[in-house]
């Protein structure tokens, strides 16, 4: 395995131009994933995860514009290739699944056409090899009866199955690089585990690295090596997981830490336990961030220096950044 | 590409969903509910008749459409001329099973180019949006305002009267409407999560708009072409019936146009060729609505 990070983002400015002025979505965001590694992307609705994704594809919507920053894939910067490079890369060397596995599928075509799609764009297959490929991946995202299956059409199949019919799909040529937009949102906990689970298989096989975009720290704590947390655009904490999880250092990720809920079975669910805690506030909407700290609004360590002045990237240790006053005071002191 | 281990057996954890699909493709699926609906049985049915009687009606019948043969305004049931002669005295049946082959295909071809350039132009509008959108739909607009049968009136005065130009000026006055439902379509089709999961895999926009987002925004499309279909029979013979078609092929607008001073004196001139006219739209519309019914998911489930 090469030394070198697969992906690196390193300052990434988007700006999105709404027809009257032009507003900050994502400033200064900066991660590496390492091949064969998972990257977790942590952040409320709003804070940019979605848009990072989007960026490394290519994929930005109308309005939307990097305007600063680079994003290196293989050491090959993605922002000044062209459209049609681009478009090769898309699909055999990165690929993405999406959150809702009810309407990423074509309903008019078959899946094992959607599967072979891909293969038929990239490595020019024609349609018997491409379906005999399909049913080796619908096989190897462990689909029962996958010469059947391959003929169905998605409203045939549960949301489970669609969604490990997206990783066949986003895995058919291979990637070096698998985005998930929240892979497992739309699904109910028990196919949570068995698609993560299946999701570390298939990297563990093929070597491609993952970002995992979620707001769940619980998943970010089964699958990912890595942990980078976003707030409002910005990267609030990044570092290997076991660090970050360990010693949160910001106060946002501490906040998100307390609102995951902890499951209390049996006698323990009848003691009266502390109730879930809350991020008081909410995501500020694009343009109307504090002119210091973005998170100070929110945060209930903020002071005046907090509120006056944006805080710089402090390393805590050999691999955890944090974004935060308090603890370069702390460092200082 | 090695297999990986089955250990965990995902049938165990969604038994219901393997019992509960039988493999059905949509399309049989959709034709048996078409067959199923009655009176979109019936159309067809009409239609078959229309057809076949078209095609080899005038071989049996064997008489010449353009040949004098009794005298002028003999009415329906005269020995020779079952439906009577019209103001020459040629055979009107005759002139009906003949008349209907360039009336479908006037109707046929006319539909298939408002279809064709309406769907072109919705596509190109909806997928590319922004100013593509805004001058393709301008243009639209400039044919949708002019009056259609005026123009297409024109067209044909202008180039002579022939099969060819008369479908020409209908499947140009009639694609805005096509284009229009192309585009509603597409914008609709355009951001859905498949369409980004396919532009994720790499897809051209070439692919995306014919391989992706047409195949979900044909079903209103085939609706729209059958009553289309029907809509340019009646402009055919529309134009016809004002003398603007080709009055060297007979087809039943021409026969209507040509007999319509003599209505009042002899009505089955103009009357014959006119229900002739009436059942074959009745019919594509028939066949029209029982598509919108089968393609129509809310309708599976009655």
């Amino acid at each position: 395995m090469s030394t070198a990070p697969l992906l690196e983002v390193t300052d990434l400015v988007v700006e999105v131009d709404n027809g009257k002025r032009i507003l900050p979505v994502l400033d200064g965001v900066t991660f590496s994933v390492d091949a064969g590694r998972t990257l977790g992307l942590v952040g409320e609705s709003g804070c940019g995860k979605s848009m990072t994704a989007l960026a490394i594809m290519g994929l930005l919507p109308q309005g939307f514009r990097v305007k600063s920053g680079d994003i290196k894939l293989d050491g090959k910067s993605l922002l000044s290739m062209g459209p049609d490079a681009l478009r090769k890369l898309r699909g055999s060397v990165m690929s993405m699944v999406f959150q809702e596995p009810m309407t990423s599928l074509n309903p008019v075509f078959t899946v094992g056409d959607q599967i072979g799609e891909a293969l038929r764009l990239h490595e020019h297959l024609n349609a018997a090899d491409a379906r005999t490929r399909a049913i080796e991946m619908l096989r190897a995202v462990q689909i029962p009866a996958p010469e059947e299956r391959v003929d169905n059409y998605p409203h045939q199949l549960s949301g489970g199955m669609r969604q490990r019919v997206m990783i066949a799909m986003a895995l058919a040529c291979r990637p070096r690089l698998l985005i998930c937009d929240e892979p497992t949102t739309a699904l109910d906990v028990t196919v949570q585990a068995q698609i993560f689970s299946l999701l570390e298989t298939l990297q563990k096989e093929m070597g491609t690295s993952i970002i995992l975009i979620t707001h769940d720290l619980g998943a970010v704590a089964e699958m990912a090596d890595d942990v980078a947390v976003l707030y409002a655009g910005k990267r609030a904490e990044a570092g290997p997981v076991a660090t970050i999880l360990d010693n949160p250092s910001h106060p946002y990720t501490r906040g998100l830490m307390s609102c995951t809920p902890r499951l209390r079975l049996g006698s323990a669910a009848l003691t009266p336990g502390h109730t879930l805690a809350e991020v008081r506030g909410m995501v500020p909407p694009l343009g109307q961030f504090e002119a210091g700290c973005r998170f100070s609004p929110r945060c209930p360590m903020a002071d005046a220096h907090c509120h006056a002045a944006p805080p710089p990237d402090v390393h805590l240790g050999a691999s955890q950044t944090v974004l935060c006053w308090k603890v370069t005071q702390e460092q200082a002191a | 590409m090695s297999v990986v281990s089955m250990d965990k057996s995902p049938s165990v954890a969604e038994p219901a969903v393997v019992l509960a699909s039988k493999p059905q493709n949509p399309q049989v699926e959709a034709l048996l509910l078409f067959l199923r609906n009655g009176t979109a049985a019936l159309g067809l049915s009409m239609m078959a008749i229309i057809v076949v009687m078209c095609l080899i009606g005038p071989g049996l019948y064997g008489i010449d459409p353009y040949a004098i043969v009794n005298v002028p305004f003999a009415p329906p049931g005269t020995p020779g001329a079952l439906f009577g002669t019209d103001f020459l005295g040629r055979d009107i049946l005759a002139g009906v099973l003949i008349g209907g082959r360039p009336t479908l295909i006037v109707g046929c071809v006319a539909a298939a180019m408002t279809i064709g350039i309406g769907v072109l132009i919705g596509c190109m509008a909806g997928y590319f949006g922004g100013w593509i959108d805004r001058a393709l739909m301008k243009f639209t607009e400039f044919f949708q305002v002019l009056p259609a049968l005026l123009l297409a009136m024109v067209i044909v005065s202008i180039f002579e009267a022939s099969l060819l130009t008369i479908t020409l000026a209908i499947g140009i006055v009639g694609w805005p409407q096509a284009a229009r439902l192309t585009r509603a379509e597409f914008l609709r089709i355009r951001d859905l999560e498949y369409v980004r999961a396919t532009r994720t895999a790499g897809a051209r926009d070439f692919y995306l708009i014919f391989n992706t987002i047409l195949p979900g925004a044909l079903p209103p499309i085939i609706v729209a072409s059958a009553l289309t279909t029907g809509g340019s029979i009646l402009f055919e013979s529309g134009l016809s019936f004002l003398g603007l078609g080709d009055p060297n092929m007979m087809s039943w607008g021409v026969m209507i146009g040509q007999n319509r001073n003599y209505l009042l004196e002899a009505w089955w001139t103009v009357s014959i060729p006119g229900i002739a006219i009436f059942l074959t739209v009745l019919a594509i519309s028939l066949i029209g609505d029982g598509i919108n019914d089968a393609l129509n998911p809310r309708m599976r489930k009655r």
